[in-house]
C-alpha cells in the first residue's frame, strides 16, 4: 500500500505557500489551529492570522467582512462547527453575497472518533451543497488537499473543503493537474464503476482489487468536486457498466449517493451505495471501529457490487 | 457652512429620507419596516451626508468609509440615503420589494449600489463590520466602519461575540450605533425580552460607551466626532430614539414595526414630512 499522509498538514502547508505569494490571503481560526494545522500560517504570517476564540459564528461573519474588503479569507474549524453551527452565517452573508471565504471543515466524517456524535460530521456535504453559490470539495488525500486549497483560492466565491483527522493513503500525485468539477479515474475497469469520495477512495481501490480476483473488472472514480457536480461524467463513465456503487464517509442523504442517483435519473444502470444510514455517530477508540460498524468497508462495497450483478 | 447650517441641512435630509421611506412603502397595502427606519433616520442622514468619506460618483471608491445596517429590515432608510446620494436613480425607490427590483426586502450587496453586505438574519452585522475594519487596518487605510444595530437585536448572542472580538483586536476604527427605540416586533423590549441595561453591558465588554438623543443632530455629530478620538478600543453610541419618529400615527406604535399604511395615513405622513422639510427651506 502507498504511504499515508495528513490532509490537515497539507492544508496548513498549502496555506503558508499561498500566503507567500499573495498578501490578500488571511486565515481565521476558532481555537483549533493545532488540530486543523492553520497554526502553520500563524507561525509564518502572524499579522494575517486571526485567532477568533471559541466563537465560530462570529468567525464566519468576520471572514465575510474581510472578504468583502478584497481579502481571500480562509476560516477553519471542525466541520461540525462550520457547516453546522455557522450554517446561517455562511448562508446569509458569505453565500448570498458570493464572497471569497474558503471554509475548511476539518476532522470531518467519523474521523474525530473519540469525541462522539456531537463532533462527527455526517451531513456537511449535504448542508454545504444545498446552498447556492457554494463550491464543495472533498479531497481524497494530502496531495489533492493541497490542490483543492490552491484551487479554492483561485475560485471567485465561497468554497467548502472537507478534510479528515486521520492520515490517508496517497492516490494523487503532487504533479497531477486538479481540474475543478472534474472526476478522476484512478483505476480503469469494464464491468462496474465505483464512485468514491474522500476517505472511501481507499476502500474502493481495495474493493476493486478483490473484485478483480473474482473476475469482475471495476473502474474506480475519485469524486472530489461534490459541487458543481459533474452529472455528465457519471453518465459517460458508467455508460457500458453493469452496476454502479458509490462510497462515502457521509450520510447517504445529500452526499455522493444522492448526487450520483440524480445523475442517473435517465440511466438504466443499477446503482447502490455505501454510506452512513440515517444515524448519528458515536465514540470509539479508533476510526476503523466506526467505519466497520457503519459499513464503510471494502467488504461492503464488494457485497453491494455483487448484489447488483 | 456654519455649524447651524450643517445641523439644519442634516435635519432636512433626515425628513427627506423619512419621506422617501414613506414613498417606498406606499399606501397600497404593502407592508414595510417604517418604525425602525424612521428611528434611524437622523443618524443615517448624519453619517451619509456629513460624516462618512464617500464619493457620490463611485459607490465602490477605495477610500470610502463603510456602513453596515445590521438590523437589515431597516434597509429602506439606507436605500433612501443611497438614492439621495445618486447611487441609483431616485425613481427606482418605488419599486421596493417588487419582482426584479434592485431594492430587496433586506440589503443585498450584489443588487444595490452602496450596500456593503447582506444582512437580515439579526446579530451578524457587527461581526461583518469587524472584518471590514480589520481589513482597513491590514491595508493601512484611515477609514471607519459604522454599524447600526437594534436594541431588540441585542438578544442575539453573536452581537456579544462580535463585541468581544472588537475589544480583543483593539478595533478602534469601528463605531457601533445601537438604535434604542425600545420596541421589538411584538411589543416593548422591557416587557417582551429585556436586553437592558445596555451601557453597562457594552462597557463590560470593553467598549467606550457614548449615550445620545438619537434625534438631536448636535448630539449625533458630537458623538461621531468624539468617537474619532477614542483609540485602542471600539466605540458604541447608544442612541435613544422613538420608533416611527416623525410620523405622528406611527410614533411608538408596535404595529408599524412592519406595517402597512392606509391611503389616508400615507397622505398624512407625506403631509407631515413635507411640512418638516419646508421648515428648513
Amino acid at each position: 500500500m502507498s504511504k499515508t499522509q495528513s490532509q490537515r498538514l497539507a492544508y496548513g502547508e498549502e496555506l503558508v505557500a499561498l500566503g507567500a505569494d499573495n498578501r490578500d490571503i488571511v486565515v481565521l481560526e476558532a481555537d483549533l489551529g493545532k488540530s486543523t494545522m492553520s497554526c502553520l500560517f500563524q507561525q509564518a504570517y502572524p499579522d494575517r492570522y486571526f485567532e477568533m476564540g471559541i466563537a465560530e459564528q462570529n468567525m464566519l461573519s468576520m471572514a465575510a467582512g474581510l472578504a468583502a474588503s478584497g481579502k481571500i479569507a480562509f476560516a477553519s474549524t471542525f466541520a461540525v462547527f462550520a457547516a453546522g453551527r455557522a450554517f446561517d452565517q455562511i448562508r446569509q452573508t458569505i453565500a448570498i453575497g458570493n464572497l471569497n471565504v474558503k471554509i475548511c471543515g476539518s476532522s470531518s466524517g467519523l474521523s474525530d472518533f473519540g469525541d462522539g456524535s456531537t463532533h462527527q460530521t455526517i451531513e456537511d456535504v449535504a448542508t454545504m451543497s444545498v446552498i447556492p453559490n457554494m463550491t464543495v470539495l472533498t479531497p481524497c488525500d494530502a496531495a489533492e488537499t493541497r490542490q483543492a486549497v490552491h484551487a479554492a483560492a483561485e475560485i471567485e466565491g465561497p468554497v467548502y473543503i472537507r478534510v479528515v483527522r486521520n492520515d490517508v493513503p496517497d492516490y494523487i500525485s503532487e504533479g497531477d493537474t486538479f481540474e475543478l468539477g472534474k472526476m478522476r479515474v484512478l483505476k480503469d475497469g469494464n464491468d462496474v464503476v465505483l464512485f468514491a469520495s474522500g476517505t472511501m477512495v481507499e476502500a474502493s481501490m481495495k474493493a476493486a482489487e478483490t473484485l478483480e480476483k473474482d473476475g469482475i473488472s471495476a473502474k474506480v472514480v475519485n469524486v472530489s468536486t461534490m459541487k458543481p457536480f459533474d452529472e455528465e461524467a457519471v453518465l459517460t463513465l458508467s455508460k457500458e457498466a453493469k452496476a454502479i456503487v458509490t462510497a462515502e464517509e457521509h450520510s447517504y442523504i445529500g452526499g455522493l449517493a444522492s448526487k450520483v442517483a440524480l445523475a442517473l435519473k435517465k440511466s438504466k444502470v443499477p446503482m447502490d451505495y455505501v454510506a452512513i444510514e440515517d444515524k448519528f455517530g458515536q465514540s470509539a477508540h479508533s476510526v476503523k471501529e466506526l467505519m466497520d460498524h457503519y459499513g464503510l468497508t471494502e467488504q461492503n462495497i464488494v457485497a453491494k457490487v455483487k448484489g447488483l450483478l | 457652512m456654519g455649524r447651524q447650517e450643517i445641523v439644519n441641512s442634516i435635519q432636512k435630509m433626515a425628513a427627506q429620507l423619512r419621506k422617501d421611506v414613506v414613498l417606498m412603502i406606499g399606501g397600497d397595502g404593502h407592508v414595510g419596516h417604517l418604525g425602525g427606519s424612521c428611528s434611524s433616520a437622523d443618524i443615517v442622514a448624519a453619517l451619509y451626508f456629513h460624516k462618512m468619506k464617500l464619493d457620490k460618483q463611485n459607490p465602490k471608491w477605495e477610500g470610502r468609509d463603510k456602513f453596515i445596517m445590521s438590523k437589515g429590515h431597516a434597509a429602506i432608510i439606507q436605500y433612501a440615503a443611497l438614492a439621495e446620494l445618486g447611487y441609483f436613480p431616485k425613481e427606482i425607490i418605488t419599486t421596493l420589494k417588487s419582482f426584479g427590483s434592485i431594492l430587496q426586502g433586506h440589503p443585498d450587496r450584489n443588487k444595490t449600489p452602496g450596500v456593503e453586505a447582506n444582512t437580515g438574519s439579526l446579530g451578524q452585522g457587527l461581526s461583518i463590520a469587524n472584518g471590514m475594519a480589520l481589513a482597513m487596518k491590514l491595508d493601512e487605510k484611515d477609514n471607519k466602519v459604522y454599524c447600526i444595530l437594534g436594541d431588540g437585536e441585542m438578544a442575539e448572542g453573536q452581537v456579544w461575540e462580535a463585541a468581544m472580538a472588537a475589544k480583543n483586536f483593539k478595533i478602534d476604527n469601528i463605531v457601533a450605533i445601537v438604535d434604542k427605540n425600545k420596541l421589538q416586533a411584538t411589543g416593548s423590549i422591557c416587557e417582551r425580552f429585556d436586553t437592558n441595561p445596555l451601557p453597562e453591558k457594552w462597557e463590560a465588554f470593553g467598549w467606550k460607551v457614548l449615550e445620545i438623543d438619537g434625534h438631536n443632530i448636535e448630539e449625533i455629530l458630537e458623538a461621531l466626532d468624539k468617537a474619532d478620538t477614542i483609540k485602542g478600543q471600539p466605540t458604541v453610541i447608544i442612541s435613544h430614539t422613538i420608533k416611527g419618529k416623525g410620523i405622528s400615527f406611527a410614533e411608538n406604535v408596535v404595529g408599524f414595526h412592519n406595517g402597512a399604511m392606509t391611503r389616508e395615513q400615507y397622505g398624512i405622513a407625506l403631509q407631515e414630512l413635507d411640512a418638516e422639510i419646508e421648515k428648513y427651506n
